[in-house]
């Protein structure tokens, strides 16, 4: 792996070989942390864009099978009659029976079980629906009928990714702390240690960056090597997440899978650290120089 | 900057007076001045304050008192930025060596002409006619701690030259080495000298000294003395150390 050439001789430092160990376990984390993030985010984004352009009027139950089929009519005349509706069309009740049977249980049709009739509506692209107007005049058409438009619940929805995102945020800066922490400690052991022979240098005339980028192209290639290190356990756990979803397939998750830009994101993560880590020790170098010499 | 800097003139120490923490002054104030293109031996016992003179002639330290000028800088206002520049027009041969341990002998010489910036194919050919003329060419990849001492100071000799100082420092050079040696290691830095390199030896070789002949720098006591080649040493007091009574300025 790149090593650069170094007038000081930081190879043997301890501190050294710990750090890219440190920084292996700290990318790995973040690689969980940052891919979490990810597929939330784009699960959320799926979720509002799938769910945008639809609303569900539900019809409470009638008494009888007529006076629920009258309804089910009255309410469909007022959507078809509204411009901004694409398609209407009722759901037919075995699908709801279906729907509820993972809460209820197959549902025998000859028990009369009072259902809700649903019916799921399809919004013209651009139409700019007045949900509450809608709402009204169907509960004036039909009694009992209530439009949902799942924004209260894709507001909430968007509340907890966006709390989950704020914690992976926190949990991100929290790794880039203890990396920069980590690499400030070093490095002042490190110009401890090699105090004589930066005196040395100093004497010849080197800058306090000469002395600096030394310190820091060590850093880059520690971190380097530590980000890869930590980088593929990372990708071999997100992979190994990946399959045990795509057997669950079907069932209430959703589709967990990471884009192809998404991977590139987190094959940016080892370099965004390792610079980090450069830039640390750099800033690090420059200012204790200057106090002590 | 110094206000009336006479042209040619490299080290100028005005009052310059010298004390570590609480003890004795090291430097008791001292004043001389080094024109460009001198040649001096520095001279006297150990502990007499060569050493210290010498680190504050290369930036090493700051005096306690007095004015300090190199090159026409005053080293106490001088910006940190610049004093590498400065630095880098002096060579130090360091009573110690410093060679750095992890570095062959090739990168140690480089050193100097690495932290310029030089392109590398110049720090090669520089570095290996250097070596080869001081006898070091078989040695290039050795670390310091594979050469003998006087092989090592060599090492320490071609470092300080490499980059062509205009100001030379040398604490005790030729110290680890045979005479022969040492004659022909003056004669490298008469060379330097006669191209415009201000030398200063600190040397407790008398004989060396009084066989190149240069004027000479005597320090005592934490005084500077100048000595002429044929003038005789200070006057030895009753209790045998010298005691000047006010402090004497040299202008060589």
């Amino acid at each position: 792996m790149f090593a650069p050439r170094s007038d000081l001789p930081l190879d043997r430092d301890p501190l050294g070989r710990f750090l890219p160990w440190l920084i292996a376990f700290m990318v790995y984390l973040a690689v969980l942390a940052l891919a979490g993030v990810l597929v939330i985010n784009g699960t959320a984004g799926r979720w509002e864009r799938g769910l945008g352009g639809t609303v569900t009027v539900q019809i409470a139950p009638a008494d009888s099978a007529e006076a629920a089929g009258v309804r089910l009519r009255a309410a469909l005349d007022v959507l078809r009659a509204t411009p901004e509706v694409a398609h209407a069309e009722p759901i037919p009740e075995s699908r709801i029976a279906a729907l509820l049977e993972p809460w209820l249980g197959e549902i025998d049709a000859a028990l009369d079980l009072p259902l809700p009739r649903l019916i799921d509506v399809r919004l013209k692209p651009g139409g700019d629906l007045d949900a509450e107007d809608l709402a009204m005049r169907l509960a004036a058409a039909v009694p009992g009928a209530a439009l949902d438009d799942h924004r209260v619940w894709l507001d909430r929805l968007l509340r907890l990714v966006h709390t989950v995102e704020v914690l992976a945020g926190v949990i991100l800066a929290l790794i880039g702390l203890v990396i920069a922490g980590t690499v400030v400690y070093a490095t002042r052991s490190g110009l401890a240690v090699h105090l004589d022979a930066i005196e040395v240098l100093h004497l010849i005339g080197a800058q306090d960056s000469y002395v600096a980028r030394q310190f820091a192209d060590r850093a880059l290639a520690l971190s380097l090597r530590g980000g890869a290190i930590g980088l593929l356990p990372g990708v071999a756990t997100l992979i190994g997440i990946d399959q045990l979803a795509a057997r669950l397939q079907g069932g209430p998750l959703p589709d967990l899978a990471l884009a192809p830009a998404h991977w590139v994101i987190l094959a940016v993560l080892p370099i965004v650290v390792a610079v980090i880590a450069m830039l640390t020790a750099r800033v690090t170098v420059m200012r204790n120089l200057a106090s002590m010499f | 900057m110094g206000t009336a800097e006479r042209k040619g003139v490299v080290v100028r120490f005005q009052g310059v007076g010298l004390r570590y923490a609480a003890g004795p002054e090291v430097l008791d104030n001292v004043s001389f001045e080094l024109e460009d293109g001198a040649f001096h031996f520095l001279t006297g016992p150990s502990g007499a304050g060569k050493t210290t003179l010498l680190r504050l002639m290369y930036l090493a330290m700051k005096p306690t008192r007095g004015r300090i000028t190199l090159f026409g800088d005053d080293t106490a206002t001088v910006s940190r930025a610049r004093l590498p520049a400065l630095r880098r027009r002096i060579g130090v041969v360091f009573q110690d060596f410093r060679l750095l341990d992890h570095l062959s002998t090739f990168d140690n010489v480089a050193l100097p002409l690495r932290i310029a910036g030089r392109h590398e194919s110049e720090v090669r050919k520089h570095v290996v006619e250097l070596l080869r003329w001081v006898g070091l060419e078989n040695h290039l990849d050795a670390r310091p701690q594979a050469l003998s001492g006087g092989q090592q100071q060599l090492v320490a000799i071609a470092r300080a030259v490499v980059g062509r100082p205009k100001l030379l420092l040398g604490d005790e050079p030729t110290g680890n080495v045979d005479d022969h040696i040492a004659i022909r290691l003056m004669h490298l830095f008469q060379e330097m000298n006669r191209l415009g390199t201000t030398v200063v030896v600190a040397t407790h070789n008398r004989s060396l000294a009084g066989r190149i002949g240069h004027r000479r720098l005597r320090m005592e006591h934490g005084k500077l003395w100048m000595e002429h080649p044929k003038a005789p040493a200070p006057a030895k007091g009753g209790s045998g150390a010298p005691r000047p009574t006010e402090a004497p300025v040299v202008r060589l």
